[in-house]
């Protein structure tokens, strides 16, 4: 925990050198006429978080703050594992949506979660899989009229099939 | 009198056949709407502005004005039971519901965020209808450094929220206020902190996207974390008997945050362009601050529940004041009923109340029994949100993660910003591991498209001159109250390292 609350305070604050850098695109002074340029605001709040990051750095080194005083690991083996099999997931789902489409990634996302990392019944994992999509689908097509992305053309007939159905 | 005859009649309109259906329909759509993450009531009322047009104008306003205080009930229920604040202003309601949830005192939360939302709603009714005319005017005097004034007491507020790493959190505020100054500058209009030129960024960071990243996918990672994946489930129990124990609970244990936030909130929501979100944190801050017990906040304190619930349910009638009066919309909520109002040929503004008595009386009225229908149906469906407390964390988790991508796309139906909500989940987490506070970063988002505009307005009328926040009556001494939340923990530090200096010498 110690080295990874310097080496986060040592990202943030290249993040907040890279956003004042990026506000000078825009005017950061006062101008007459028209009061202060459009990159002002955001380059004056990346200067505070610079400061904010060399005070987190400077407290890291009095030793006062909790992350800077232990030697636990930042993520462990589970930590890792369950992160990347979780997270994982999440990107995994998020990818499969422009393919086959909002409801097919959840369907497989929902069975890989509750089969493979919850590890419920067969039964129990193809029920929730199967019937959550339907259902968010009523929701959001029929009741809210909130398309949802419909991923490629090989998707369409069933769409088309439920589509039929609630107009 | 003569005003009480009017809300009189106002209130029997709102109870003809038609008008109470409306009533009782809108209050359950907005519940359930608001309770999705991703959803609340501008969402609720823009889908289902088109609906009213079937009906009567005074029958739609009331329709309408039902669905936003269904929504703003329901907000409470996706922060409470799943920790996902489905709008801005229910996110301060995560900061105690949330851990209430957690020690399976769910009921006790979802109670007094129930009671909490009628008695603000109803202290906001009242002070409505008394005084209506007399706030319009107070309102009209809020000038851009009045406003930029109460941005800097709200942001003064997060800096007591954050807890004792002051850096941190100044530096999660500027980060969210950062973030949301992505896009274009609101003046000039050119584009502004395009990252990496990516283009998806000219269209801005919108506060549900990190929201749902910090919240549904940031904070479901680190339970999961911290609890290595063997979360022992909660099984909150519901019965009569209990939830009539939970009430008498949330009234002992609630009572002062509800008081806070019923004033608050109000007189926050009634000024132009502030809303509901600024009110309950507001309010949140306060709360702790006059609370006998304040490190009980943040762990899970019916006042932390309270005072957020009760200053957003009664901000939301605030913000109808301004609307209804002055004719400027106080939420993105009311700028949807304005257009209503204007669509079924009614004009909005001082007139209103002498050209169209009927209407606003009967719509003043409809505030009354949709707050009594809230509460009603609310504690009516307490046991269905519990239920969904007690499915298995092996299930709940992953529908959190569905619900958190699949509402985080009907807000802004942009596949870009659903993997901006994963990068601000994944970077939550390890922000959260080293102790770093996000809901400062969340709320900023959510006033600094407020906060710049009016900060920029101000230099200009005063010439680049910053005396102006301090020289005006209104103004003034809201800039030094807030000067002064944000330097006390400062103080406060810098006194503890010069005690603990002394002790080792002494």
């Amino acid at each position: 925990m110690r080295v990874g609350e310097l080496l986060t305070a040592g990202f943030l604050a290249l993040l907040s050198l890279y956003l004042m850098w990026k506000s000078t695109e825009l005017p950061i002074g006062y101008i007459a006429g028209t009061g202060p340029g459009g990159g002002a605001w955001p380059f004056w709040l990346s200067a505070i978080m610079l400061v904010c990051c060399v005070c987190v750095a400077f407290n890291w080194w009095r030793g006062t703050s909790p992350p800077s005083q232990s030697e636990e690991p930042v993520l462990d083996s589970h930590g890792w594992r369950s992160l990347i099999f979780v997270g994982g997931g999440i990107i995994a789902f998020v990818a499969l949506v422009s393919i086959i489409s909002m409801y097919g990634a959840i369907a497989v996302f929902l069975f890989y979660y509750v089969w493979f990392l919850g590890r419920h019944g067969l039964i129990l994992s193809l029920s929730i899989s199967l019937i959550t999509p339907v259902a968010l689908f009523f929701f959001f097509e029929g009741a809210m009229q909130i398309t949802m992305p419909s991923g490629l053309p090989f998707t369409d007939p069933v769409f088309n099939f439920l589509y039929e159905i609630i107009y | 009198m003569d005003v009480l005859l009017l809300l009189g009649d106002g209130m029997l309109l709102s109870l003809q056949p038609l008008n109470l259906m409306m009533i009782l329909i809108g209050v359950t759509l907005g519940l359930f709407i608001g309770a999705m993450p991703g959803l609340g009531s501008v969402n609720g009322v823009a889908i289902l502005l088109p609906v009213t047009f079937l009906v009567p104008p005074g029958s739609a306003i009331i329709f309408l004005a039902a669905i936003y205080y269904g929504a703003m009930y329901g907000g409470a229920v996706s922060s409470i039971t799943l920790g996902i604040p489905g709008a801005s202003t229910a996110v301060a309601t995560t900061f105690d519901g949330r851990p209430l949830a957690k020690q399976g005192r769910a009921s006790l939360a979802l109670v007094t965020a129930a009671l909490a939302s009628f008695i603000g709603g109803t202290v906001a009714n009242v002070l409505f209808t008394l005084f209506a005319p007399l706030l319009a005017s107070v309102a009209l005097s809020f000038g851009p450094p009045e406003v930029f004034a109460l941005m800097l007491l709200a942001f003064a507020t997060f800096v007591g929220l954050g807890g004792d790493d002051i850096p941190k959190t100044i530096f999660s505020i500027c980060f969210g206020l950062v973030l949301g100054a992505v896009g274009f500058d609101q003046i000039s209009g050119a584009p502004r902190l395009v990252l990496f030129d990516y283009n998806g960024f000219l269209q801005g960071i919108g506060f549900l996207v990190l929201a749902i990243g910090v919240y549904g996918i940031g904070e479901m990672l680190w339970t999961i974390d911290q609890t290595r994946g063997d979360v022992t489930a909660t099984t909150p129990k519901m019965t009569v008997k209990g939830m009539a124990s939970d009430t008498k609970e949330a009234a002992k244990r609630g009572w002062k945050g509800t008081m806070i936030g019923s004033f608050l909130g109000f007189f926050v929501g009634v000024l132009p362009a502030a809303g509901a979100t600024p009110g309950s944190l507001m309010s949140y801050g306060v709360a702790k601050m006059v609370s006998r017990n304040p490190d009980e906040f943040g762990k899970g304190s019916p006042d932390g529940v309270a005072a957020p619930e009760a200053a957003n349910n009664s901000a939301s009638t605030g913000s109808m004041l301004p609307m209804l009066t002055l004719g400027i919309p106080g939420s993105p909520t009311t700028a949807i009923l304005l257009g209503g109002m204007v669509i079924w040929g009614l004009v909005p503004g001082p007139r209103l109340f002498v050209d169209e008595q009927e209407f606003v009386w009967g719509l003043i009225g409809s505030f009354y029994i949709s707050n009594v229908a809230a509460l009603l149906i609310n504690l009516a469906f307490i046991p269905v949100f519990i239920w969904m407390l007690r499915m298995p964390f092996t299930i709940l988790a992953p529908m959190i993660f569905v619900l958190s991508i699949t509402g985080g796309y009907a807000a802004t139906r942009d596949m870009f910003d659903i993997w901006l909500i994963v990068g601000f989940g994944i970077g939550a987490f390890f922000m959260r591991k080293f102790d770093y506070p996000l809901a400062p970063a969340v709320l900023a988002i959510v006033l600094g498209p407020i906060a710049e505009p009016t900060l920029r307005q101000s230099l200009l009328l005063s010439s680049g001159d910053p005396s102006i926040f301090f020289t005006r009556p209104v103004a003034g001494p809201i800039t030094v109250i807030a000067l002064i939340l944000i330097f006390m923990p400062l103080v406060k530090v810098i006194r503890r390292q010069m005690g603990k200096r002394k002790k080792p010498a002494s």
